[in-house]
């Protein structure tokens, strides 16, 4: 495994601050949508899509190309942004989301839109699904297959027993071909997830299914790239990667706080936040601004 | 009688008529689809011989997945493996899958466009001892809910066999409706079937009656109309409904048109089974009287699967009497 130089990490920084401006403006636009999750998830997005995954955005369909499967869809703001930016479907587009007719649904439909692996929404069964890529891909191309299967998932899911029974799964099947990455970013709509249920010691139970368990800061390159090759290189089982992120990453205002999980900027007025006229253009100037300090160190 | 174009059991009306559990056709089915398509794959939830899947898991171990006691990940691994092109079946008893998990069927499989085949035995209350938790007698109500979803319901091992067959190769969801008893033998090698088709098993010469029946229940429906003919010169269709959707729309309305009281038949619940499917359909097309043969709103219990079925109104004796209540409506 090669390091990620340091010209490549500042394109992905800017890349994903692009993308959360993108998410901002789509959700803005939209007037619903989740905002806290996709802000969080944007660094790995960007990860997968502009460095770690082996896909085709001019052929989606491409026999073979890497899996990634969002298990929880209504972070999918992050994953049509990132999708746009890799040459999916146009940039534009991204105003459509939630719309009558639009190809962006609220929740991921791969009737819609063809290019996704899945459709997504109801909590906890994306797992078991790439499980069952992994196994297919087994199936056809042996235990050396080359292609890597993802799932995207969030901490708040591991409150449904589906998940456990598709991690279960993959470690009695020793799924070498299988990355899940966990959101941890402790939010989820009721409030933080060790009020909600405690999903502590998150990493020992991963670990009692047989899986190879890694955790990484979320919002950093280095740790993305060498968790995912290091994933990679582990050939006895299937590999869970624990991403601790701050939800809306990004947008000081909104950061690590569970009232921005469901909710855009600019519908309603938040204890102790900028009032809601104001809401969206203190996120967007401040991605703005990030991204104009990105550019300026990376010129320099 | 008996319609002489489909080339049913000769012996069907003899007391030595042959009986097999219909679960098996299944299993035989399964071994010939993974025969003839290497991307039928099979997955079980810890009930690989009882459900029949354990003929294809000895042929082909390496396209066999057992799964365990967890019919969610049963459905959502199978979504996945469909996704990569395979063809999964996969199987446990109805009352757990699509029972327990019909949000993941809705959402991965149909929702999601996944052909996988789903097939659910021990349904009805003929499952018996083991009693009401394990009766699965809602089954066909919320498979036939759901998009893309085809429900088959097969009258004897025979057809489940051609079903399960004809099932890996048409490209959408499918439910399969499995009984666990031994069933009497009505099809031969030789009787027709295709996925969406209503058959016509037996029309006497002045129909008067059409009763429309799916699964197990078939055999008693035609017991029911032979002795009627015979002994009461009261004149009868049988329809053999064994696709409950899509609806032979075409075939029943034929059938109805000519006789026009109906009687519906079938091991489930009536809100929402068959018969409401047939009726939702005669409504808007042909309004006709209907008797509706099946479970009335109740849970089943232990016994044998003769004692249930007379306990719950499913006999010989309560088709008779719908169809005598329907003509005189």
């Amino acid at each position: 495994m090669s390091d990620l130089e340091e010209i490549k990490i500042k394109e992905l920084e800017l890349k994903a601050n692009e993308i959360r401006q993108s998410i901002i403006e789509m959700l803005i636009e939209a007037k619903s949508g989740h905002t806290a999750g996709p802000l969080g998830m944007a660094d790995i997005f960007t990860y997968l899509f502009f460095e770690g995954m082996v896909h085709d955005p001019q052929n989606p369909s491409w026999e073979g190309r890497d899996r990634v499967v969002l298990s929880n869809g209504h972070i999918c703001p992050v994953l049509y942004a990132t999708m746009a930016h890799a040459g999916y479907l146009p940039v534009d587009e991204l105003k459509t989301l939630r719309k009558f007719g639009s190809r962006l649904q609220g929740h991921p439909h791969r009737e819609y839109l063809p290019s996704l692996e899945t459709s997504s929404g109801p909590l906890g069964s994306g797992l078991s699904q790439a499980v069952g890529m992994a196994i297919a891909d087994i199936i056809d191309s042996g235990i050396d297959t080359r292609r890597t299967i993802y799932c995207l998932m969030s901490d708040g899911e591991l409150d449904a027993g589906n998940s456990w029974e598709g991690a279960m799964l993959a470690g009695k099947l020793n799924l070498r071909n299988l990355i899940a990455i966990v959101d941890r970013n402790n939010i989820q709509i009721d409030g933080f997830t060790e009020d909600i249920m405690p999903l502590e010691p998150l990493a020992d139970k991963w670990r009692a299914w047989n899986w190879h368990v890694i955790e990484i800061d979320g919002h950093s390159f280095e740790d993305i790239h060498s968790a995912v090759n290091q994933a990679k290189a582990v050939f006895e089982s299937p590999t869970v990667i624990i991403a601790h992120t701050i939800p809306g990453k990004g947008v000081g205002y909104m950061e690590r706080d569970f009232r921005w999980h469901g909710t855009p900027p600019g519908i309603q007025d938040i204890d102790g936040e900028p009032k809601k006229e104001e809401q969206s253009k203190i996120a967007l100037d401040e991605l703005r601004s990030l991204g104009r300090k990105i550019s300026g160190y990376h010129n320099d | 009688m008996l319609n002489s174009n489909l080339k049913l059991n000769q012996r069907l009306f003899s007391d030595s008529v042959e009986q097999i559990p219909i679960r098996k056709g299944f299993g035989e089915g399964l071994l010939a689809a993974g025969e003839m398509d290497k991307n039928v794959v099979g997955l079980c939830a810890d009930l690989t011989e009882s459900t029949q899947m354990h003929l294809f898991k000895n042929k082909f171990p390496e396209r066999f997945v057992e799964i365990g006691v967890a019919e969610q990940n049963l459905a959502t691994v199978a979504s996945g493996m469909a996704a990569m092109g395979k063809i999964p079946f996969i199987t446990s008893y109805a009352m757990f899958s699509p029972g327990r998990n019909w949000e993941q069927i809705r959402t991965t499989i149909c929702y999601n466009n996944r052909p996988v085949k789903i097939a659910g035995s021990h349904a009805g209350i003929s499952v018996g001892p083991d009693g009401g938790t394990h009766q699965a007698i809602e089954d066909i109500a919320i498979m036939r809910t759901l998009p893309r979803m085809v429900v088959i319901s097969p009258c004897d091992a025979i057809e489940a066999r051609k079903a399960t067959v004809a099932a890996a190769q048409n490209g959408t969801p499918v439910y399969i409706r499995l009984a666990r008893e031994k069933t009497p033998v009505i099809t031969t090698e030789e009787t027709p079937f295709e996925i969406g088709k209503a058959q016509i098993f037996f029309e006497s010469k002045n129909p008067e009656t059409t009763i429309i029946v799916t699964g197990a229940l078939v055999y008693k429906a035609l017991l029911v109309a032979k002795k009627l003919e015979e002994e009461e010169g009261i004149g009868l269709i049988v329809v053999n409904l064994s696709t409950i959707k899509p609806l032979d729309k075409e075939t029943i309305l034929s059938a109805v048109k000519r006789a026009p009281k109906v009687v519906t038949v079938e091991e489930h619940q009536v809100f929402g089974g068959m018969g409401s499917a047939v009726a939702e359909m005669l409504a808007e097309n042909f309004p006709a009287p209907q008797e509706f043969v099946g479970v009335k709103d109740k849970f089943g219990q232990s016994g044998t699967p003769d004692e249930l079925l007379e306990h719950y109104g499913l006999g010989v004796a309560h088709i008779k009497e719908a169809v005598k209540k329907v003509l005189s409506r």
